[in-house]
């Protein structure tokens, strides 16, 4: 599993309070705990502070990439600090997000153009998020073509299906699944991945309808994920699902993570 | 005399397929249809509402009960006399311009229309422009809804519009989305802040 570790978002309060004492330890220390928990990208995002979301989000990049192995998620819905925290990072960053509609399409494209960094794509247009699996998947194979044209390859392109709360409409759990697998069966090569706080809007426990959101999804071929890689229940479900769906050879994940005490039941 | 606390439970608890026995049985016993309107079916959902403000039922409960309402409204229409179980007030709501969502907006449209309200739904993507010919036709309270920090600022752009048109005091304007807190409400000038549907009513409520 492909895990992009979302806890440095400033919607979090401790997050956006260390943001703006410029903590350098706390941020460190938050990426650095990631990485060893397993995390494939360290996200980073404070677009909720919309005055001083470029310096905050340049800063961020310094301080994070000082103490990580891994790639930076940059996590912006500005286009202009996607671009210049792409010309800061030392490693090929994943890029979140583009999606077809037209302006932040028109305004992201020569940011990516010729492959210079993989990209979370979202399965929207102009018209706004798909309510169904079939709209979602035509918009997965649009944009997919789109970035191909760009010069992007297939294993750059993180497809997200846009998940949309179970409460509201109770078939919106069966129809992102649906899109997930039709995408990874109709697109070879091509990554899924999906936030989970929307599944569960409205509902009571939501972190075990996010959890158990991920295993179906899992189940379905997802193979990235933005969630918290230092919470323990949910990398536990994502290890042992990706196990049972046979991604794991003779099983040696699972066991390692049982080893260094990553697992509880 | 008939009771009507039967009806209210029934909406409260979403029950749809005992409603419009309830209703009838109501007015069978000689309730007048515009008590069972406000009494039962406006009631129930102000229990609902309320109690899901304090986060004791949840969103599937609330949009189940919003559902029995308007079963046991079918019902009822007929004899309604005319000119009366007329709306609290009229409610335009829409999403700004560049942002797609409509989820928890079409709640807030749909809650508002159950307790009463005539709730004109708007759209997504919308132009200030949209918001302003709604105040000039007469409307006097304004949902706007941005779920994105990119888009949020179009609703000050849509206040400064209302005020450009000297129709600023001529409506009460609600702002509300994820990234929304009663600070930024403040800062572009909004009447008010709403966390949820929830606290829409109990605001539009307030001003009655």
């Amino acid at each position: 599993m492909i895990v992009i570790g979302e806890r440095i978002n400033t919607s979090r309060k401790a997050i956006n309070e260390a943001l703006g004492r410029r903590d350098r330890v706390f941020f460190q220390e938050e990426a650095r705990k990631q990485e060893a928990a397993g995390a494939t990208f360290i996200d980073v995002n404070c677009g909720s502070r919309l005055k001083s979301e470029f310096e905050d989000f340049m800063w961020l990049v310094e301080a994070v990439q000082e103490v990580v192995s891994i790639s930076l998620c940059l996590d912006s819905p500005d286009p202009k600090v996607l671009a210049e925290g792409l010309k800061r990072v030392n490693k090929r960053p994943l890029i979140n997000s583009i999606t077809l509609e037209k302006e932040r399409y028109a305004a992201l494209a020569p940011i990516i153009e010729g492959d210079a960094a993989d990209v979370i794509g979202l399965c929207m247009d102009d018209t706004g998020i798909p309510n169904t699996s079939e709209k979602t998947v035509e918009n997965a194979l649009r944009l997919v073509e789109k970035l191909e044209g760009l010069g992007l390859k297939r294993s750059s392109i993180y497809l997200d299906p846009l998940v949309q709360p179970v409460s509201v409409d109770t078939e919106n759990g069966k129809a992102a699944l649906k899109s997930i697998s039709t995408i990874m069966q109709s697109l070879p090569g091509v990554h899924t991945t999906c936030g989970l706080s929307n599944v569960s809007y409205g509902l009571p426990e939501r972190f075990l309808v996010n959890r158990t959101f991920l295993v179906c999804a899992v189940a379905h071929g997802l193979d990235s994920a933005i969630i918290d890689p230092l919470d323990k229940k949910i990398m536990t479900s994502v290890i042992t699902a990706e196990m049972i769906m046979g991604k794991d050879e003779y099983c040696g994940e699972f066991i390692d993570a049982m080893r260094e005490g990553k697992l509880v039941s | 005399m008939a009771d009507l606390t039967k009806v209210v439970d029934a909406v409260y608890k979403g029950r749809l397929k005992e409603i419009q026995g309830l209703v009838q049985e109501a007015l069978d016993t000689g309730a007048e249809p515009n008590t069972i309107l406000d009494e039962a079916l406006v009631k129930g959902m102000d229990v609902v509402t309320q109690k899901w403000k304090e986060g004791q039922v949840f969103v599937p409960e609330v949009l189940r009960s919003a559902k029995t309402m308007q079963s046991g409204m079918d019902i009822l229409k007929p004899f309604l006399v005319k000119g009366s179980g007329e709306a609290k007030g009229v409610f335009a709501i829409g999403t700004v311009k560049g942002d797609l969502h409509d989820i928890g907006k079409n709640l807030v449209a749909m809650l508002l229309e159950s307790v009463g309200y005539k709730v004109i739904n708007l759209g997504i993507d919308l132009d200030p422009s949209v918001f302003v010919e709604q105040v000039e036709k007469g409307v006097k309270y304004l949902g706007i809804s941005a779920l994105l920090t990119t888009t949020i600022p179009q609703m000050k752009v849509i206040i400064d519009s209302l005020e450009e048109a000297g129709l600023r005091s001529k409506c009460k304007v609600w702002v509300g989305g994820a990234p929304v807190t009663q600070e930024y409400a403040e800062e572009i000038g909004a009447d008010f802040y709403a966390v949820d549907a929830a606290h829409c009513i109990d605001q539009l409520n307030s001003l009655r």
